[in-house]
C-alpha cells in the first residue's frame, strides 16, 4: 500500500468537506476572526491531499 | 468565552472519517502480517520518509501535545528548549552514532541489545522496567486526553477510554507496527494541519510577533519571548532554571536518555529497509520537530496573551495551563474547523498510545515471553502471542488510566519514578556503545546505583512547593523542573563512575563477541552508494545549522 493514497483521499475529503462547508455559512458565525477560516483552510487540506494523490500516481507510473 | 465546544454535523462527519480511515489503514494491512518480525518490526521495509515521520509522531501523545502547549503558556518561549537544545540534538546523536549498533547489530530490540552487548540480567532488568512504565504512561496519556474532552465535549472519561482504545485497538491488532507507522504518519499531517491555523489565526490577531510581545509586556510578563536572554540564574526566568542545569540536565542527560535509548521511538527507526533509511530516520524527524514549537508552544503563549486570566479554568485556585489549547480551539476555529481541531488531539493522542502499545508488545514477546517464559517455540506462535499482547496491553492501560483518575496524584509520582528509572540509561548506552572494557556487572550495578542516585536526589532535596525532602532538606531549588533536571545529572554521573568502576574489576568480553556491538570494533557504515543529499552525515550539517539559527534569532 502507497501510503500517500490513504493520507491525499482523506486530506481531499476534509478540504471539500471545510470548502462546501465554509461556501454554505459564509455569513453566520463563520467569521468569528474576520476571515472565512473553513474556506480557507479547506483550499489549503484539499491542495495537500491532491498533492499527495498525485505523487502516489506518478509513483505508480512509473513503477509500471 | 465557554470552554465547552459544541459539535455541529459536519464536526462529528470530520471526526468520524477520521475513525473509518485509521481503522481501515489497519484493515488493508493485515494480510502483511506473516512472521512475528513482520507484526514487530514491519517486516523491515518501510522507507525513511515513513519511519521518520512515525519517530516523531510516536512521541507525540497527549501528554506532550498538551503539556507543550500549558508550558508555552506558564513559561513562554523558554519551552522551545526542550525542542532546540534537548529533543533536536540527541536525535542527531542516535542518527549518527548509535544506528550503526542498533540497526547494525540485527538486535529486535533495545533490550535485545543490551543482551547482546552485555548479558541476561542487564537486558532483563531494562526489558521490565520498560513494560511497565510503557503501559502506564499510555495509561496517564489515555487520562489526560479524557480530562480534556470531558472538559470540552462533556464526554464520560469511560466514553473516551474505551472509544479511543477500541480504535487503537482495531488498528494495532491487524496490522501490527506497520499499522501503528503508517497511522502515526497520516496522524503526525492531521496534528499539522489541525494545529497550524492556531498560530496563523493568533498572530493575525495580536498582529504579529512584535504585536504579541508588546501585549505580554503590557501584561507585565517578562521574560516570556527569549530563550537564553534571562538564563544567567534562576531567579530571572519563569522556569527557575539556570544555563548549566538546563543544558546538562535537559539538553544532554534527559534528551538523550530519552532520544536515544527508548524503544519506543528506535523501534521505528529499526523497522526501516535498510541501514542508510534507518541512520536518516531522526534526522528526518528533526526537521519537523524543529517547527513544533511553532504549532504548539505558541498557541500556547497565544492564549496567555489573548485569553483574560479570569476565563481560564482553575484547579485548587491554580490556574489550569492543560486547557491551552482547547481555549485557542473555542476561541478561533468556527464549526468544521473545530472538527478538525479535534482530530488533531485524537491523532495525537492515539499516536502516541498505538506507539506504546505497539513497542511493549515487541518487548514483552521477544524480551520477556520468549526469552523467560516459553523459548524455543515457532515463530507462529510468537505471532499470536504478539496479538494478544495487542489485547492485553491496551486492557492494562485502561487499568492504569482508572488508576490515575481515582487517585489523582498517582499521575505525579508515577511519572517521578519513571525519571529515576530513565535517567542513568544513557550512560550505559554511551558507555556500551563507545568503550570496549565495559562489562554486563559493570552496566547492571551501574544502572542500578543511577536509579538508586535519582531517588536518594529526590530525597534529600525539595523545591519551592513541590514535592520531595522525605529523608531531609540538603538543598531547595527554586522550581521542581531544576530539581529535575539536576536530579538526572546526579544519576547519570554516579551511573558513568559506577559502571566504569565495576568494569574495570570485571572481566571484560573477548572482543571478537563486540564485533557490531561497540563501535571501535565495527567497520563504519558506508555511506558511498548512497546519494549526497541522503547521506547523515550532510542531513545532520544541515539539522545543525538551522538549530543554531533558531538558538540565535529567539534568543
Amino acid at each position: 500500500m502507497d501510503l500517500r493514497q490513504p493520507i491525499g483521499l482523506l486530506f481531499s475529503i476534509f478540504g471539500l468537506l471545510l470548502i462546501a462547508y465554509g461556501v454554505l455559512h459564509a455569513g453566520a458565525g463563520m467569521l468569528r476572526s474576520g476571515i472565512n477560516v473553513d474556506l480557507f483552510w479547506g483550499v489549503v487540506l484539499a491542495a495537500f491531499g491532491m498533492l499527495m494523490l498525485w505523487l502516489a500516481g506518478r509513483a505508480r507510473g512509473r513503477s509500471k | 468565552m465557554p470552554l465547552h465546544l459544541h459539535l455541529h454535523w459536519i464536526d462529528t462527519l470530520i471526526i468520524v472519517l477520521y475513525f473509518v480511515f485509521v481503522v481501515a489503514i489497519g484493515f488493508l494491512l493485515r494480510h502483511q502480517m506473516h512472521t512475528s518480525e513482520d507484526f514487530f518490526l514491519s517486516g523491515r521495509r518501510v522507507p525513511a520518509w515513513i519511519t521518520g515521520l512515525a519517530f516523531l509522531s510516536a512521541n507525540l501523545g497527549a501528554l506532550e501535545m498538551i503539556g507543550m502547549a500549558a508550558a508555552g503558556a506558564e513559561y513562554g518561549m523558554l519551552t522551545s528548549h526542550f525542542y532546540w537544545v534537548g529533543a533536536v540534538p540527541a536525535m542527531i546523536f542516535v542518527a549518527l552514532f548509535m544506528m550503526p549498533f542498533y540497526y547494525g547489530s540485527r538486535a529486535r530490540s533495545v533490550p535485545e541489545y543490551l543482551r547482546m552487548r552485555f548479558d541476561e540480567k542487564t537486558r532483563a532488568l531494562n526489558a521490565m522496567t520498560f513494560a511497565a512504565m510503557t503501559l502506564l504512561m499510555s495509561g496517564i496519556n489515555m487520562y489526560a486526553m479524557a480530562l480534556l474532552f470531558q472538559a470540552v465535549l462533556g464526554w464520560s472519561m469511560s466514553l473516551s477510554y474505551w472509544l479511543s482504545a477500541g480504535i487503537v485497538l482495531a488498528y494495532t491488532i491487524t496490522g501490527g507496527l506497520t499499522s501503528s507507522i503508517y497511522n502515526e504518519v497520516l496522524q503526525f499531517f492531521l496534528i499539522v494541519f489541525g494545529f497550524a491555523p492556531l498560530t496563523w489565526l493568533g498572530l493575525r490577531t495580536v498582529h504579529g510577533w512584535s504585536g504579541l510581545k508588546a501585549r505580554l509586556a503590557a501584561m507585565h510578563l517578562h521574560g516570556y519571548m527569549h530563550m537564553w536572554r534571562n538564563m544567567a540564574h534562576p531567579g530571572q526566568n519563569p522556569m527557575g532554571v539556570e544555563w548549566f542545569g538546563l543544558v546538562m540536565g535537559l539538553g544532554f542527560v534527559l534528551s538523550f536518555g530519552y532520544w536515544c535509548t527508548d524503544f519506543l521511538v528506535i523501534q521505528r527507526a529499526m523497522a526501516a529497509e535498510n541501514m542508510s533509511a534507518a541512520r536518516r530516520t531522526p534526522l528526518i524527524a528533526a526537521f519537523p520537530k524543529m517547527l513544533f514549537p511553532f504549532i504548539v508552544i505558541v498557541p500556547g503563549i497565544l492564549a496567555l496573551a489573548l485569553v483574560p486570566a479570569a476565563q481560564w479554568p482553575t484547579v485548587n485556585g491554580h490556574i489550569n495551563y492543560n486547557q491551552a489549547l482547547s481555549l485557542m480551539i473555542g476561541r478561533f476555529y468556527p464549526s468544521g474547523m473545530i472538527g478538525l481541531g479535534l482530530v488533531a488531539l485524537l491523532a495525537s493522542f492515539m499516536s502516541g498510545m498505538a506507539g506504546n502499545v505497539t513497542a511493549f508488545n515487541a518487548v514483552w514477546t521477544y524480551d520477556i515471553y520468549q526469552s523467560y517464559i516459553r523459548p524455543g517455540r515457532s515463530d507462529r506462535h510468537y505471532l499470536h502471542v504478539g496479538r494478544w499482547a495487542t489485547l492485553g496491553g491496551i486492557l492494562i492501560s485502561i487499568g492504569g488510566a482508572y488508576l490515575v483518575s481515582n487517585f489523582n496524584s498517582l499521575m505525579d509520582y508515577m511519572q517521578l519514578v519513571f525519571s529515576f528509572v530513565n535517567a542513568p540509561l544513557f550512560a550505559t548506552f554511551l558507555l556500551g556503545m563507545f568503550w570496549k572494557r565495559t562489562t554486563g556487572h559493570g552496566a547492571f550495578w551501574g544502572l542500578l546505583a543511577g536509579i538508586a542516585a535519582a531517588a536518594g536526589h529526590f530525597s534529600l532535596t525539595r523545591s519551592l512547593g513541590g514535592p520531595g525532602g522525605w529523608l531531609g532538606v540538603w538543598h531547595t531549588y527554586p522550581s521542581s523542573m531544576a530539581q529535575n533536571f539536576w536530579g538526572a545529572i546526579w544519576a547519570w554521573s554516579l551511573c558513568m563512575i559506577v559502571t566504569m568502576l565495576i568494569s574495570l574489576l570485571t572481566t571484560p568480553r573477548p572482543e571478537a563477541e563486540l564485533v557490531g556491538l561497540v563501535r571501535s570494533l565495527t567497520p563504519h557504515p558506508e555511506e558511498a552508494s548512497v546519494a549526497w543529499y541522503r547521506r547523515p552525515a550532510w542531513l545532520a550539517g544541515l539539522v545543525i545549522a538551522a538549530l543554531v539559527f533558531l538558538n540565535l534569532w529567539f534568543r
